[in-house]
């Protein structure tokens, strides 16, 4: 059987260069029977005495992480093997819970950094999320000068007046995803979740349409699997850097300071479902150590994980047999 | 002929009256949210933006769900700063009735939580306080923890509870 980090070898020379997404979801789909790997790289230093975050760190960190993700020690390679040159790449944050709990900018522009190193142009980076507010959470200033790295929101693109569907996800998508991007970095902030119990990186793409709100019932379960089936959101969001630095393990996703823990960490990997499947997994274990009940026990476990990887969605694996998690 | 004439006097007449009316009933409608330096300390750095119960998923995502099911009609938020350094944001609630706001309240009470003398009742944390009165349910978060902060927070509290 061939491993994940042999994929991503052979996926290197092809597949996941030079935005052939549809190679990548197929190649994904004959690989599901190989482990997905899954890399969560902590650094404890990563905030300072006063509670902010080192950017060097967070840069180091992230390219540890990359580099045991793909086997790649210098960063050039290592990324040369995750993004195609010569196509726009998006980076969809997650501005929502305000500023306290946002994609942290540090981790956002050391991606930058690093896909401008790999190649990529400024002007072929869109930093995006809802609304222009979203984005300043996140610490971001609005820019849609095309010469430069581009920030802005789905407030400004606005959405396709075409719906698409999957499952009981009847969805339009911002223009950003559909019409901008070639490929979608997903860049989450790891999230309790009143709703789905955890929000990382498939809920993530509730940021991405016009009506999220209907996608809530039930524990966001089937919603939050179905959506990532749609083949605008399966195809192009291929690769999630989750941002597990700061995070809430109880009340989200808004920011609840009194709930606020420091992971330093982040969760990385291109199996959606494997890595959503880390980060609850990372929830649970705070709950426990601060005394909460489990999400089951709270009445929201996130189910939708399991929506994803059942056979008829076929989105990734949830199965720890199968996960081949690298803690570095 | 005649009679059409005064008819469209007597609707145009109504529609005064009825601007008039409308008028003072929004003059009415308190703001909760103090100006810029009525809380010594504190500038108001927002807009004030209003959600309705539907499009508070807008706003606050799946959270929406706990605030409608307790019975949310609308909410309202702005962003404060005090001193030109510590950032917060206020939320306020307005309830269907005040055991939507006593639910919510309840429901966000961890065990560091201090009780304060607010409105109906009032909890306190190091960078947060919430609390209720009547129908309406105030959160406000502050984004660090300052050895300041639990005092400011207080006195924003007590400027919004005056204009409840």
């Amino acid at each position: 059987m061939e491993s994940r980090r042999d994929f991503l070898k052979t996926a290197a020379t092809g597949a996941l260069v030079l935005g052939s997404q549809i190679k990548l979801a197929a190649a994904f789909d004959q690989h599901t029977a190989a482990k997905s790997k899954v890399v969560v790289a902590r650094d404890a230093l990563l905030h300072g005495a006063n509670g902010t975050l080192d950017e060097k760190r967070v840069q180091a960190l992230l390219d540890r992480a990359i580099a045991s993700y793909t086997g790649h020690d210098k960063p050039i390679a290592a990324w040369k093997s995750i993004v195609p040159v010569g196509k726009v790449i998006g980076l969809k944050v997650n501005g929502l819970g305000g500023k306290g709990i946002s994609t942290h900018a540090a981790l956002i522009l050391a991606v930058c950094e690093r896909l401008q190193l790999a190649g990529v142009k400024p002007g072929e980076i869109v930093i995006w999320d809802r609304n222009a507010r979203d984005l300043e959470a996140c610490g971001l200033t609005i820019s849609t000068d095309p010469s430069r790295i581009r920030v802005y929101g789905s407030d400004v693109s606005g959405f396709e007046e075409q719906q698409e569907t999957w499952g009981m996800a009847r969805v339009r998508f911002s223009k950003i995803l559909t019409r901008e991007c070639a490929m979608v970095i997903n860049l989450p902030i790891l999230k309790d979740h009143s709703g789905a119990g955890v929000t990382f990186s498939m809920k993530n793409m509730y940021g991405v349409i016009n009506n999220p709100g209907d996608l809530h019932a039930t524990n966001c379960n089937p919603g939050v699997a179905d959506l990532n089936c749609i083949p605008t959101v399966r195809e192009k969001v291929r690769f999630t850097i989750g941002d597990a630095m700061t995070s809430v393990y109880d009340g989200g996703p808004g920011f609840h300071p009194e709930r606020l823990w420091q992971p330093n960490a982040l969760i990385v990997g291109e199996d959606r479902v494997a890595v959503d499947h880390t980060a609850w997994q990372m929830i649970e274990r705070k709950r426990a150590e601060v005394g909460m009940t489990t999400l089951e026990a709270a009445g929201r476990p996130p189910r939708y994980i399991a929506s994803a990887a059942d056979p008829t969605r076929n989105l990734g694996t949830n199965d720890p047999q199968r996960i081949h998690l690298l803690e570095v | 002929m005649k009679f059409r004439s005064n008819w469209k006097w007597a609707i145009a007449a109504l529609a005064i009256v009825a601007a008039t009316a409308c008028t003072g009933c929004k003059k009415k409608v308190a703001d909760p949210f103090p100006a810029t330096d009525a809380v010594t300390g504190w500038q108001k750095t927002s807009e004030t933006r209003t959600f309705a119960a539907k499009d508070l998923y807008q706003y606050v995502d799946g959270d929406a769900e706990q605030y409608i099911s307790a019975g949310v009609v609308t909410t309202s938020t702005s962003d404060y700063k005090y001193q030109g350094a510590l950032e917060a944001t206020v939320d306020v609630h307005t309830m269907t009735a005040p055991a939507g706001a006593q639910k919510i309240l309840e429901t966000g009470v961890t065990k560091d939580a201090k009780t304060v003398a607010l409105g109906d009742e009032g909890i306190q944390y190091a960078q947060s306080i919430i609390f209720r009165k009547g129908n309406s349910l105030v959160r406000i978060v502050a984004y660090e923890s300052t050895p300041d902060a639990p005092q400011a927070l207080l006195a924003l509290a007590h400027g919004i509870e005056a204009k409840l």
